[in-house]
């Protein structure tokens, strides 16, 4: 079972005690975040309110864009570092 | 509630806002506590002139860019072609952080571009006043 960082965009961090960076576990990044909401049942609901990952939501463990990988079933190594960052769009219309 | 913009960051934000004409563009900026430091413009992946969304593996990149300066990401500009400086309902629904800075960037008279600042919370538009440093 790997442990791993996960940096929370400033939005997120109001539902995880303020922390910029928590840790949790799993060998793949859909098994951290579930000990994520496990451990923050807040965060939950902000990053998976339809079941997937929410439509506003990028992933990266390390450097790497987990949609360019395998989603949710992307393997993660101890010590890796997942940062979530919200979609940032609008638009005029 | 006003800010101290650069000149240099303004300049970044009009010039990549003109580029990008008449799709719409966008960015994030950094800063610490001594105000604000950088623009980077990035890539709207829509392409579009009506709608933007920023390029997620860009959006990362500037994140970690700015990381190592010892900044963080504290605001977003975007720009509206054919349109006011005015968050629009959609930039309003999207708005994903109560604490940036939201600039806008109107181009509706091209000779005389348009920027102003807001922050967005809870649905709320509140305009900042922007003071123009000459650096």
């Amino acid at each position: 079972m790997s442990t791993v960082k996960i940096q929370l965009p400033t939005v997120l961090r109001q539902h995880a005690g303020g922390a910029k960076t928590v840790e949790a576990t799993g060998d793949t990044v859909g098994e951290v975040f579930a000990d994520l909401a496990r451990r923050y049942p807040a965060l939950a609901a902000q990053l998976a309110p339809d079941g997937d990952l929410g439509v506003f939501v990028n992933v990266f463990v390390d450097d790497e864009d987990i949609r360019y990988l395998d989603g949710l079933d992307t393997p993660v190594r101890d010590d890796a570092e997942i940062t979530i960052l919200p979609a940032v769009a609008g638009g005029a219309r | 509630m006003s800010l101290r913009l650069p000149a240099q960051i303004k300049q970044a934000m009009l010039v990549h806002a003109e580029n990008c004409y008449p799709e719409e563009a966008c960015g994030l900026v950094a800063g610490d506590r001594r105000g604000l430091r950088m623009a980077y413009p990035l890539t709207n992946v829509l392409a579009s002139p009506t709608n933007y969304t920023i390029d997620p593996v860009e959006h990362f990149r500037a994140l970690k860019h700015a990381e190592r300066q010892g900044w963080e990401l504290v605001g977003v500009f975007h720009s509206h072609p054919h349109s006011q400086a005015y968050p629009s309902p959609t930039d309003v629904r999207l708005a994903p952080d109560p604490e940036w800075v939201y600039f806008l960037i109107g181009l509706a008279d091209r000779d005389r571009p348009q920027l102003r600042a807001f922050r967005i919370h809870d649905g709320t538009i509140t305009e900042i006043d922007i003071e123009e440093e000459t650096r």
